[in-house]
C-alpha cells in the first residue's frame, strides 16, 4: 500500500513537470508562429512609447532572446524562489511561488490565483454534491424500474441535459429564475463565504443546479449503465440466494460495484471543473478561475494564461492521484497492482 | 408415511421472448426426504439450473410464468409472499454456485460475506457472526481460518474459494441444499476434495441435497436418486443403482456412453449423443428425443407424434418416459447398449 501511493505520487510530480513543460512550450511557440519577435513580446511589458534601444535592453533582461529550455529554466525556478522583472522603469519583484508576472496589471499572478482558487472551489464542490447525489439516484432508479415511464422520462430528459451547452441552459435559467421570477441571484454577485454565507449560497444557487443539470444528466446515464451491468452479475444472484432484503442487495451489492467506475470519471470532471469552469463562471460572472481565464485571454496577457492553465493541470493531476488512492480503499484487487 | 421434506409438482417455468415462449421446466414433479440426496442430470439447456434457481425464487420474478407447486416441510413456496421465501432462502434453504469467482462479490472479503449471509437470519452481534464465519471456514477445510476470513475472494485458490461459497451455504445450517455444477470450474483433484466435503457435511447436519451436473460422476459418487431430464421435461428418474445397471431411456443410455470412464480399455472411444439440445422454444413433436434417436423407429411412429407420458419401468421407483415398449427397451439394454458400452 505505501509503495503503491509513493509510486502513484511520484508519477503525479512527473506528469505535473511533462504537462508544464508541454504548456510552456505552446505559450512559447504560438506567439512566434504568429510573427512575434522577442522585441514585440518586451514591447507588452515596457508600453509603445519606449524607443528601439530600450526595448532590446529589456527583452534582453526579461530573458526573451535565451532559447526555450533556459526560460522554461526560469519559469520553474521563479515558482520555488521567486524572480525580478526589470521593464525599464525599476524592477518589479513577484516573491516565490512566482507563476509569472502580469504586464498588463503589473502584478504577479499567484496572489490573483490564491484569492479566484475559493470561487471556483465553492462552485465546484456545490455543484459535484447536487449532481452525484440526483445523478445517481436517478440512475439507480431508472435501472431498477427498466423501461417504466419514470426510467423513460429520467433517461429523455438527460439526453437534453448531456445535450445542451451551459451557456444555453445558463442563460436560459437566468432569464426565468433571476430575471423573470427573481427567486435567485443575477450574476456578478458573488460574497466570499466567510463574510456573508447566505449571500454566498444565495449567489451560487444558480450556477449548482445550471452544472448539476448537465453533470447529473451524465450521471445518470453512466449509473444506469452502471448498474444494469451489475445486476446482471453472478455475484448479485449470490447475494440473493443468500436472503438479503431487495434494498440490500441493489445498493450493498449493486451500486457498491456500479459506483467505482464512477469515480474516475468523477475525478475527471471535477478536477476539470475546478480548473476552471470557464462557461459557467462566464455566464454567472463569478470572479473564479475559469472568469480570470476567460479575461486573460481576451485581454492577450500571456503569463496570467499560462499560470492558470498550470493552475488546472494540477488540479486535475491531483484529482486524478486522489482518485487512484481512493480505487485502492474502494476495489480490494487493486492494492496488489 | 410423513410428507417429503421437498416435493415438486407439475413445475413449470416458461419466459416469453419476442421469439415465443421458452418453456425451460415443462412439468415437472419430484420429492426428496432430508437427508437424501438428489442427482439432477442433462445437457445445457435442459433446465435443470432453472428448476433450481425457481425452488429458491431465484428466477427472474417479472419476466417468468411460473406455475405448478413446490413444498418445503409444509409450505407452499410458489404462492407465497415474496418475503417468506426471502426469510427461507440462504436460511433453510441454500445454493452453491457453478463459478466460485464470479459468485463472490469482489469488493467484500469472504468473511464480511460469510458474516453478512448469517446476519441477515440471525440477530446476532457482528463479532459473534464473526466467530461463527471462522468455525465455518474452518469445517470446510480451509487453513488459519482466523486469518483467511479477512481475505478477499481474488486472494483464495479456486478450490478455496468453493470452499468458503460452501461455507457461506452452510452457514444457517440449512436443510436443503442445491448444488448447481458445483464442481464444473474447479480442478480433477480439487473436486474430488469437494464432493467429499460436501457429503461429509450433508451427513452432519443431515439436510437434503440436490446436486445438478452434467458429470455423471459426480452422480455416482454421491446420489441416492438421479432423475434425467430433457427439454424441461423428467425423462427418467429412479435410484441412482437403478440408472446406472439398467437404464430404459435412450438418452440416459447416451449420457452413460458419453462419459469417459478409467475402467474402460478404450478411452478414447466415447461415444457422442448425435445431434444438439432441442430450442425451448420450438420443441420437437412428440417426443422431444426422437430427432436424436436411434430407437425411435421401433415406436411405431408414436415418436414423431404422440408426446409419452412417464411411467413406471423396471426398477423400483423406475420412471421412464419412452414409446418404446418396456420389454423391448430392457432387451435393447441388455442385448445391445450394455454390451457395447462396457465393450468400449
Amino acid at each position: 500500500m505505501i509503495t503503491y501511493i509513493i509510486r502513484r505520487l511520484f508519477a503525479a510530480v512527473v506528469l505535473l513537470f511533462i504537462v508544464s513543460a508541454a504548456t510552456f512550450a505552446i505559450f512559447y511557440l504560438v506567439p512566434r508562429l504568429v510573427g512575434a519577435t522577442p522585441e514585440t513580446l518586451a514591447t507588452r511589458y515596457v508600453g509603445r512609447a519606449a524607443t528601439p534601444e530600450t526595448v532590446g535592453i529589456i527583452a534582453h533582461k526579461l530573458g526573451f532572446y535565451d532559447p526555450i529550455w533556459v526560460q522554461y529554466g526560469h519559469w520553474i525556478k521563479a515558482i520555488f524562489v521567486g524572480a525580478d522583472y526589470d521593464y525599464g522603469s525599476g524592477i518589479e519583484h513577484c516573491p516565490a511561488p512566482c507563476f509569472g508576472y502580469s504586464f498588463i496589471t503589473h502584478q504577479p499572478v499567484w496572489p490573483d490565483l490564491l484569492t479566484r482558487i475559493p470561487v471556483t472551489l465553492s462552485l465546484a464542490v456545490g455543484a459535484a454534491v447536487l449532481w452525484v447525489f440526483f445523478g445517481v439516484a436517478t440512475g439507480v432508479l431508472s435501472a431498477l424500474r427498466r423501461g417504466s415511464l419514470l426510467d423513460r422520462a429520467a433517461m429523455s430528459f438527460s439526453l437534453a441535459g448531456v445535450s445542451l451547452p451551459i451557456f444555453f441552459t445558463g442563460m436560459v435559467a437566468l432569464l426565468v429564475f433571476s430575471y423573470k421570477l427573481r427567486w435567485t441571484a443575477s450574476g456578478g454577485t458573488y460574497t466570499p463565504f466567510t463574510e456573508n454565507p447566505g449571500e454566498w449560497f444565495y449567489a451560487l444557487l444558480l450556477p449548482w443546479c445550471v452544472l448539476a443539470v448537465q453533470f447529473s444528466a451524465q450521471y445518470a446515464r453512466l449509473t444506469r449503465a452502471g448498474m444494469l451491468e451489475t445486476l446482471g452479475e453472478d455475484y448479485i444472484r449470490t447475494a440473493r440466494a443468500k436472503g438479503l432484503r431487495e434494498r440490500d442487495v441493489n445498493v450493498r451489492h449493486g451500486l457498491r460495484a456500479a459506483l467505482t467506475p464512477l469515480l474516475t470519471i468523477f475525478g475527471l470532471d471535477f478536477g476539470l471543473l475546478i480548473g476552471g469552469a470557464v462557461l459557467t463562471e462566464a455566464v454567472f460572472s463569478l470572479p473564479g478561475l475559469g472568469k480570470y481565464a476567460y479575461d486573460a485571454i481576451t485581454n492577450n496577457d500571456l503569463p496570467k494564461v499560462l499560470g492558470v492553465t498550470m493552475m488546472a493541470a494540477f488540479f486535475v493531476v491531483v484529482a486524478n492521484l486522489v482518485v487512484d488512492l481512493l480505487y485502492a480503499v474502494v476495489d480490494p484487487r487493486v492494492r496488489l497492482g | 408415511m410423513s410428507e417429503p421434506f421437498l416435493e415438486l409438482k407439475n413445475l413449470k417455468i416458461s419466459f416469453p421472448t419476442d421469439d415465443g415462449v421458452v418453456r425451460s421446466v415443462d412439468g415437472l414433479s419430484f420429492s426428496l426426504e432430508r437427508g437424501k440426496t438428489l442427482g439432477i442430470v442433462g445437457e445445457s439447456g435442459s433446465g435443470k439450473s432453472v428448476t433450481s434457481l425457481g425452488i429458491l425464487g431465484l428466477h427472474n420474478r417479472r419476466n417468468a410464468d411460473v406455475s405448478g407447486e413446490i413444498w418445503l416441510d409444509g409450505d407452499e413456496l410458489i404462492r407465497a409472499e415474496p418475503e417468506k421465501v426471502r426469510k427461507l432462502r440462504g436460511n433453510k434453504m441454500a445454493m452453491i454456485f457453478q463459478d466460485p469467482l464470479s459468485s463472490m462479490h469482489p469488493y467484500y472479503s469472504v468473511g464480511h460475506q460469510i458474516v453478512e449471509a448469517y446476519r441477515v437470519h440471525h440477530n446476532v452481534s457482528k463479532k459473534v457472526a464473526r466467530k461463527q464465519a471462522v468455525d465455518m471456514l474452518g469445517k470446510v477445510g480451509i487453513p488459519q481460518p482466523d486469518r483467511r476470513v479477512d481475505d478477499y475472494p481474488h486472494q483464495f485458490s479456486g478450490g478455496m474459494r468453493q470452499r468458503a461459497m460452501i461455507a457461506m451455504a452452510l452457514v444457517n445450517d440449512p436443510q436443503l441444499l442445491i448444488a448447481d455444477e458445483p464442481t464444473t470450474a474447479l480442478d480433477v483433484t480439487v473436486q474430488a476434495q469437494i464432493l467429499d466435503l460436501m457429503h461429509k457435511l450433508q451427513e452432519e447436519f443431515n439436510s437434503a441435497l440436490i446436486i445438478i451436473t452434467h458429470d455423471l460422476g459426480v452422480v455416482a459418487e454421491l446420489a441416492d436418486d438421479v432423475l434425467v431430464m430433457y427439454g424441461g421435461k423428467c425423462i427418467e428418474f429412479g435410484a441412482a443403482a437403478t440408472i446406472f445397471e439398467r437404464p430404459e431411456h435412450p438418452y440416459t443410455w447416451g449420457l452413460l456412453g458419453s462419459m469417459p470412464r478409467i475402467d474402460r480399455p478404450n478411452l478414447d472411444r466415447l461415444v457422442p449423443i448425435p445431434g444438439l439440445p432441442p430450442s425451448l422454444i420450438n420443441l420437437p413433436s412428440g417426443c422431444a428425443f426422437h430427432p436424436r434417436c436411434a430407437y425411435e423407429p421401433r415406436t411405431a411412429g408414436l415418436g414423431r407424434t404422440v408426446p409419452p407420458e412417464l411411467v413406471a419401468a423396471g426398477g423400483s421407483k423406475h420412471l421412464v418416459r419412452c414409446h418404446v415398449p418396456t420389454e423391448e427397451r430392457q432387451r435393447i439394454w441388455l442385448e445391445e447398449v450394455k454390451p457395447k458400452l462396457e465393450a468400449q
